[in-house]
């Protein structure tokens, strides 16, 4: 059985082409092979959500899709997001509530609030902590998140 | 201006001093919101080597044998080792400590020699070129396993049947009385004695970052550099050079980002001594990152107490005397170098703390078992304490048909009772439980809660308010660890150092796991010079530049810490006056410093930029008097000694609805008023109190490490461990009461463990008083919707 194969993906923007084990994750790869350290493994079995990426415009669990998945697709790390300003407004709502302590949980964090502002609407307080059960913080118990989240959903007007 | 001229507390102080009592966002949370932080996994050196262990599949066996050749030919692999192989590296340790009268525990090694004890523990190491190189390898190991009787269950440990370690003699690794006299007297002469046995669930950390090590030792300077997620990196520095025989100025260990600790990355692990051990075996540097399974195997435990709990008192509720019995299982070996005794000699230290009665007897006895290591885990004994407390104090106040409000007002200690020495011995200076209560009761409107309650009760909603009164200790003295032997620094010291371009350089033992110690170093040394916090840089975690200090735990970052950064500031900031006075040619009692100047002290007009006394004293000393020499780098040190341990106090309360159809229980609020003395980043401070509370909510609802009779750990992972999430936590409302502490000049006590020390008693007894109208009591946590159910008759 075959077990490397080539592949080629745009990740944050940048065209890239690597041999890759049928078996790496893409948060490995992305890390392993790229340096891109901003996404975490935290429990690599699909519940922290540490590892949270953007693929495609959807966000997934690096942890749950193999490399060789991302073949021709696109990748957005918190690393490019945050190059391209998307998620400026967010960050700063998060730093001015101390919405993060040890931060590892943060680049996912960020990622799964930012979808949550892509679909508009002005989700409740209650709807924005139902979007963040995917994503495990040990530090902060939520409630800085959460008032984050809610401003920058206000201040979208 | 003297010594002492710095208002650091008076509320209208001018911007330039005043940074303490403000919000300010922490500076080095920029880099982790951009994803560009340095966690050890996310170093990259050259020739790295990944090391995986073989674990114990049985909880207790013999290792008949370990065949490694397999392993050792498969593809990228560079070594493969047993027990004894690390051992001729690095020494074996024994987890006791000199005031923990008659601790024992057996020798314990890096990787298992002969005989694993516990599901988990390591008998092998594989070191490859890559991790999943290692793990493939670590799969061809081949072992022979004579499976040993098992303890598991605490009684039977205590019973010794059957003794883990037979060398020992038993399997009591400690035991403690304490009895004040009068006790058997007081329960007798009482109106009232209720009597309760509370279970409190083993569980466990789960920093969303596993334990991380890369250890890179250099061959030609016997040297060590560790890059480590660790709370104490001198600690750590110590344990490496004296277990691997390595001078200890010739380790370094630097602590970088640190994704989550909470007591978890305090202790010594075999695995990260194996890593060090096994860089030096093999020159080169070797990294182990704990993936999730393991750290649930590996990570210490901790909190499994069986505590039977009297308590007496009068007709008018006054409490007499409290009586416990705790027992408490700790796996199979006490942990280095904090041992495990620590958190029962807790339960025995606090239980009954907030309140004044003076008759207590305690009787503990810690056993081991074949399960995980437990150790001390955020709020280390705290939790049990206060559930203790707190549940037999409500369940008294309830007999007596007196309401648990006004029953705690008759038996909190007075506010003007202090110093105060509780029958355990321990010392407070200074507390408030008095205003602490008021301003809950205010905060959350306790009697229209109440009103409501009884509203919702008649349409059959259940919905109950528990309260949960606590003391927290904080800013340790060498009490707790020191005078027992363990090379656990109790002082820690800060170095400030003026930058040519005039701005702040402070380095502090004191270490950041995103609690904020940065951030405040920065605003304390901001306001002791005379500066602006955007003219500050703090570095910790380095033992290679920081002065020596204990680092993070019991709460004593800002106290111990902070206040060797200010006495740093206030010596730095005279020292400049000193080269201005020299450069201006004035009486240095005519300026002070402000907004990054030297100003005029009465007319506040600005004399000299910092920027321009930098220049001058560091590249045109020449133009100052010849025997006048800058000094632009201070260092000062603190430790606490005036009392063991600088309590805190505060009160929690929870408000909860129970689905008496399922059993589940809806957080609906929480409140937590806290006195941690002098607040130097208030946003900062309730942000930890409602991490902490989160966590002990978790204790209460979820959490639990579950062993079968064998000895396995069942719900090893996160999909079955259940962890607090953001949908289940309710809004947590945060108020203070500050009552500095008169021993430093800062006047700051912890408040890292308060929220988890009060919030699980806190939900235990809104628990009960939602179910009280139906005859029903929980006891045993977690509180799961099972054993609410079962308490309920709704289950067998």
């Amino acid at each position: 059985m075959e077990r490397d194969f080539d592949i080629a993906l745009t990740v944050n923007g940048v065209r890239v082409a690597r041999r890759v084990e049928a078996r790496q994750h893409l948060v490995d790869f992305l890390r392993e092979e790229l340096g891109l350290t901003g996404a975490h493994a935290g429990c690599e079995h699909g519940v922290c959500g540490a590892c949270t990426l953007r693929v495609d415009g959807e966000i997934v669990r690096g942890c749950l899709m193999l490399a060789v998945q991302a073949h021709g697709r696109r990748v957005d790390t918190i690393e490019g997001l945050s190059d391209s300003g998307e998620l400026a407004a967010l960050q700063k709502a998060f730093h001015e509530h101390n919405a993060l302590q040890c931060g590892f949980c943060t680049p996912g964090m960020l990622l799964a609030a930012q979808e949550l502002l892509r679909r508009g609407g002005k989700p409740s307080r209650e709807e924005i902590r139902a979007h963040l059960s995917g994503n495990y913080c040990r530090c902060t118990g939520y409630q800085a998140i959460v008032d984050a989240i809610e401003q920058v959903l206000h201040g979208q007007g | 201006m003297g010594k002492a001229e710095l208002p650091l507390h008076a509320p209208a102080r001018q911007a330039d001093k005043g940074y303490i009592g403000q919000s300010v966002p922490r500076p080095n949370a920029q880099r982790l919101l951009q994803g560009r932080g340095t966690f050890v996994d996310d170093l990259r050196l050259p020739r790295l080597a990944h090391v995986v262990f073989v674990r114990s599949p049985h909880a207790h066996a013999r290792i008949k044998s370990l065949r490694l050749q397999q392993a050792q030919a498969a593809p990228g692999v560079i070594g493969v080792f047993d027990g004894r192989a690390v051992a001729q590296v690095c020494t074996p340790w024994v987890g006791v400590l000199g005031h923990l009268k008659g601790i024992k525990s057996p020798p314990q090694h890096a990787i298992a020699i002969e005989r694993a004890c516990w599901q988990g523990e390591a008998v092998a190491a594989v070191v490859a070129e890559s991790r999943a190189q290692a793990e493939d390898a670590a799969a061809l190991v081949e072992a022979e396993w004579q499976e040993l009787p098992v303890v598991v269950d605490m009684e039977q440990a205590l019973a010794g049947r059957p003794v883990i370690h037979p060398e020992l003699g038993d399997n009591v690794c400690f035991k403690r009385e304490h009895d004040t006299g009068g006790v058997e007297d007081a329960f007798a002469k009482a109106d009232l004695v209720v009597e309760e046995t509370f279970h409190f669930g083993r569980h466990t950390g789960v920093c969303l970052e596993g334990r991380s090590i890369l250890a890179d030792y250099n061959a030609a300077e016997h040297s060590l550099t560790v890059y480590h997620s660790t709370q104490a990196p001198h600690m750590m520095q110590d344990i490496f050079a004296r277990h691997l025989g390595i001078p200890e100025a010739s380790v370094r260990v630097i602590a970088k980002d640190v994704g989550g600790s909470f007591g978890i990355k305090v202790h010594v692990y075999p695995d990260e001594m194996a890593t060090a051990a096994l860089s030096v075996m093999l020159r080169r540097p070797v990294k182990f990152v704990a993936d999730r399974l393991e750290s649930f195997l590996t990570d210490i435990h901790a909190r499994e107490h069986r505590v039977k709990v009297r308590l007496a008192c009068s007709k008018a509720g006054e409490i007499l005397a409290f009586d416990l019995d705790d027992l408490t299982a700790i796996g199979p070996y006490s942990v280095y170098p904090r041992t495990s005794g620590i958190e029962g000699n807790q339960v025995v230290n606090l239980t009954g703390g907030p309140y004044r009665h003076q008759k207590y007897r305690a009787k503990l006895h810690v056993v081991f078992t074949n399960k995980n290591v437990t150790c001390q885990y955020r709020a280390v004994g705290h939790p049990i304490a206060v559930a203790l407390t707190e549940g037999i104090v409500d369940l008294a106040a309830q007999k007596l048909g007196m309401d648990p409000a006004e029953f705690r007002r008759r038996n909190l200690i007075p506010d003007d009772a202090y110093p105060y020495t509780f029958p355990s011995g321990i010392k407070f200076e200074k507390l408030s439980h008095h205003q602490c209560l008021d301003k809950l009761l205010a905060l959350m409107s306790y009697g229209k809660l109440r009103e409501e309650q009884a509203a919702l009760r008649k349409q059959g909603i259940h919905r109950g308010i528990g309260l949960a009164a606590m003391i927290e200790v904080t800013n340790p003295s060498p009490a707790f660890y020191g005078v027992g032997g363990a090379r656990i620094s109790a002082q820690d010291g800060a170095t400030l150092r003026l930058e040519p371009s005039g701005m702040v350089t402070v380095l502090c033992g004191v270490t950041e796991q995103g609690q904020g110690t940065e951030a405040i170093f920065a605003q304390i040394a901001a306001s002791a010079v005379g500066v602006g916090m955007d003219k500050v840089r703090v570095i910790t975690g380095d033992t290679g530049v920081t002065p020596y200090g204990g680092g993070t735990w019991a709460s004593r970052g800002a106290g111990i810490g902070g206040e060797a950064v200010l006495l740093a500031g206030r010596a730095l900031r005279s020292n400049l006056l000193e080269v201005a006075a020299a450069v201006l040619k004035v009486d240095q009692q005519e300026l002070d410093v402000a907004d990054d100047h030297v100003v005029n002290r009465l007319t506040r007009e600005s004399k000299l930029p910092l920027a321009e006394l930098g220049r001058i004293a560091h590249f045109r000393p020449d133009t100052l008097p010849p025997d006048f020499q800058a000094e632009l780098t201070v260092t000062r040190h603190y430790t606490p000694r005036q009392y063991g341990f600088t309590f805190t106090n505060g009160i929690q309360a929870s408000w909860v609805e129970v689905d008496t159809a399922t059993g589940f229980v809806k957080l609906l609020k929480h409140w937590c008023v806290e006195d941690s003395g002098t607040l130097i980043n208030p946003m900062l401070v309730d942000e930890q109190l409602r991490g902490g509370v989160v966590q002990g909510i978790g204790a209460a609802l979820y959490e639990e490490c579950l062993y079968s009779p064998e000895g396995q750990l069942l719900n090893g992972n996160l999909a079955d461990y259940l962890v607090p999430m953001a949908l289940e936590m309710p809004d947590i409302v945060c108020a203070h009461v500050e009552t500095p502490t008169k021993q430093s000049q800062l006047g700051a006590k912890g408040v890292g463990e308060a929220g988890t020390a009060g919030a699980p008693g806190a939900v235990m007894n809104a628990i009960n008083d939602a179910l009280a109208p139906l005859g029903a009591r929980v006891t045993a946590m977690p509180f799961t919707p099972e054993r609410i159910l079962r308490a309920l008759r709704k289950v067998p």
